[in-house]
């Protein structure tokens, strides 16, 4: 038992010392997995923006993080093909630069979660469930039947997009480029959750009517956090294909989006590191469970099951003490 | 030639439809009595697929395949009612989601378990494995006939079931004001473990119906799933009418959308790009669909009241 601001830097601490771990074992694979739950996290931290702060189930978000990596892989094919990206009369060139790279996914998902959010925002409920739901679902059909991009075969990159003096084809290396996103989206998502939208944000989903009567536009504060939200997710995405060097249909498909919900779900909405201890303990059930039996994912499910009947607070709720256990529903 | 090829891409459009509507109906009175979304409904769909190839293997008959189908979703159903849907009743919404997307993840792992990875396949008698013609030179399977004529008895039956049955009333009522009526002296629980055994077996049942035309395997009803929830959100949750509207609408949207876009578009691109574009709008266009009507009609076409 502990507060939460020790368990947060332990948290912290822990995910940063990985690496040695790992290079004490001389065990790549650890390092890879750590990578594989960073970005996770970083997804999970972006649906939890709206999920638990705000009230909006998303069942898409698997929307926004397929559309970063497939912008990611996009401009990686063009650049190793040396075709230009046509659209219309306008030619653009591929790139292989991350730094550019990670700016267009965060341009492209804004763009669409402003989109999918401003008509899915005109419901509420199981139909803004439904709805967003939908969107994703059109993403994934259009991309498993264009055939430009490997259609239901995916697309692979040859080498991993790059950052000026840093090789991202090491392991370690790309292990701290998702850890150095991590934090930028932990300090993001915290600064805006003190800040005037934050704060409208937590209120519009407790009351929308008083949130209006002091003359804040909800609408306006659920859309402009729904944007924050994708484009978070989107660049979870982007590092997601970096980390695979490939992207495919799956990575839009409806259990992406289950999955992400559930790890945010697993490990504490209504708290900022939730998602992190979240996306660890999911990963690791899934080797652990994957290690020990075939039929591993039967196991997982009763203990989602288990969790969702009988503990609903998340993991973060048994580690930490302070009493205020949530309001649960909304 | 073209008149009869878009007759018969009807007919496969209200097949389609049908089969949707015994899965969006269950879906639909489950939400719309107990306000519960349920995800594994599609574990119904396979286990009535996987018990009909099961049956019709040992007995030699596709029938009683057919009917174990509806028997088995439906002690499924109970099951689970009974074991774990019960406790989310009053939980919200996401806890509805997890839970069954976890119940997902326990039956189709069981059901590989059992059956092993391989498709199984369910064969259809050749009486009906056969063609028939219609008026107009129009000549189209048997089978799929068969579909059509059982979704729209059923669809039928349960009109009849809720509009005109003491069953039916009490879903109604139950639908309107929990509390009240079980303050009236009907069993509450005993009534939601029925609608929920119905749901279950009518999928239980499509899926064995589909199963004999595509093949029995793990994960067939999850894509079936999500177009369900398309359906019962088009026409408005908890509704038995929008269900039937909404399915035949999605069923009809999908398989002429297919078959019409590719070539609409060829009037404005060459013939490539113009099958490119038109399968790739085809493939989105029930969710489009469903955006569509979300847009004008937050809560679908016959629903009453935003959920």
């Amino acid at each position: 038992m502990m507060s939460e601001k020790k368990l947060n830097f332990l948290i912290l601490l822990f995910l940063l010392l990985v690496p040695l771990f790992s290079m004490l074992l001389n065990d790549i694979y650890i390092t890879t997995l750590f990578s594989k739950i960073i970005i996770l996290a970083i997804a999970g931290i972006g649906l939890n923006l709206i999920l638990g702060y705000g009230g909006m189930v998303s069942f898409g978000h698997a929307a926004f993080f397929g559309l970063g990596g497939y912008v990611t892989g996009i401009l990686a094919f063009h650049f190793n093909n040396y075709e230009p990206i046509q659209i219309l009369v306008f030619e653009f060139e591929g790139t292989n630069q991350l730094l550019f790279i990670w700016i267009f996914t965060l341009i492209f998902s804004s763009i669409l979660a402003l989109f999918i959010g401003y008509f899915s925002l005109r419901t509420t409920g199981v139909y803004f469930i439904m709805i967003t739901l939908a969107f994703a679902q059109m993403l994934y059909y259009f991309s498993i039947s264009w055939p430009t991009y490997g259609g239901e075969d995916g697309l692979s990159l040859s080498l991993r997009n790059q950052i000026p003096f840093l090789n991202t084809m090491d392991p370690i290396t790309f292990f701290y480029i998702c850890y150095v996103w991590l934090i930028i989206t932990i300090i993001l998502v915290k600064f805006i959750l003190n800040s005037p939208l934050g704060i409208s944000l937590k209120a519009s989903k407790e009351n929308e009517d008083r949130v209006r009567s002091v003359g804040i536009n909800p609408k306006k504060v659920k859309l402009i956090s729904f944007i924050i939200s994708g484009a978070i997710t989107g660049l979870a995405g982007s590092l997601y294909a970096d980390l695979n060097r490939f992207v495919s249909p799956t990575i839009l498909s409806w259990q992406m989006s289950g999955e992400i919900m559930i790890l945010v779900i697993l490990g504490g909405m209504f708290r900022l590191y939730g998602p992190i201890l979240g996306a660890f303990f999911y990963i690791i059930l899934e080797q652990f469970l994957g290690g020990i039996t075939e039929n591993w994912q039967f196991w997982l499910g009763f203990i989602i099951l288990l969790e969702v009947l009988y503990a609903k607070a998340g993991i973060m709720s048994f580690l930490i003490k302070d009493k205020y256990d949530e309001k649960t529903s909304s | 030639m073209e008149f009869q090829l878009l007759i018969e891409q009807l007919l496969n459009g209200l097949q389609f439809g049908t089969m949707l509507f015994l899965m969006s109906a269950g879906l639909t009175l489950v939400f719309g009595v107990m306000g519960l979304i349920n995800l594994a409904h599609g574990s119904f769909y396979m286990i009535g697929a996987f018990g009909a190839a099961l049956l019709a293997e040992i007995t030699g008959s596709f029938f009683i395949g057919l009917i174990s189908s509806f028997i088995v979703a439906m002690f499924a159903g109970v099951i689970t009612e009974i074991l774990v849907i019960r406790k989310l009743y009053k939980k919200d919404h996401l806890d509805q989601v997890l839970a069954t997307f976890a119940l997902i993840l326990i039956f189709s792992e069981g059901i590989r378990w059992i059956f092993g990875a391989y498709p199984l396949y369910l064969n259809i008698p050749s009486e009906l494995n056969a063609s028939v013609s219609l008026p107009l030179e129009i000549i189209y399977s048997k089978y799929r006939l068969l579909i059509i004529a059982i979704g729209i008895l059923i669809a039928f039956f349960l009109y009849i079931l809720t509009s005109k049955t003491l069953l039916g009333i009490r879903i109604k009522a139950g639908q309107n004001d929990r509390e009240m009526i079980s303050v009236l002296g009907v069993n509450i629980k005993t009534l939601y473990t029925i609608v929920f055994a119905l749901g279950a077996a009518l999928a239980g049942l499509s899926g064995a119906l589909i199963g004999a035309i595509q093949s029995v395997e793990v994960g067939m009803g999850e894509p079936v799933l999500i177009l369900a929830f398309v359906v019962i959100i088009i026409g408005g949750i908890g509704s038995i009418k929008g269900a039937f509207v909404g399915a035949l609408l999605v069923g009809v949207t999908d398989t002429l959308g297919r078959f019409l876009l590719p070539e609409l578009f060829k009037l404005f691109f060459d013939n490539a790009d113009a099958n490119l574009i038109g399968s790739s709008i085809a493939s989105m266009s029930i969710y489009i669909l469903m955006a569509i009507v979300l847009i004008f009609k937050p809560s679908g076409l016959f629903g009453e009241r935003s959920a």
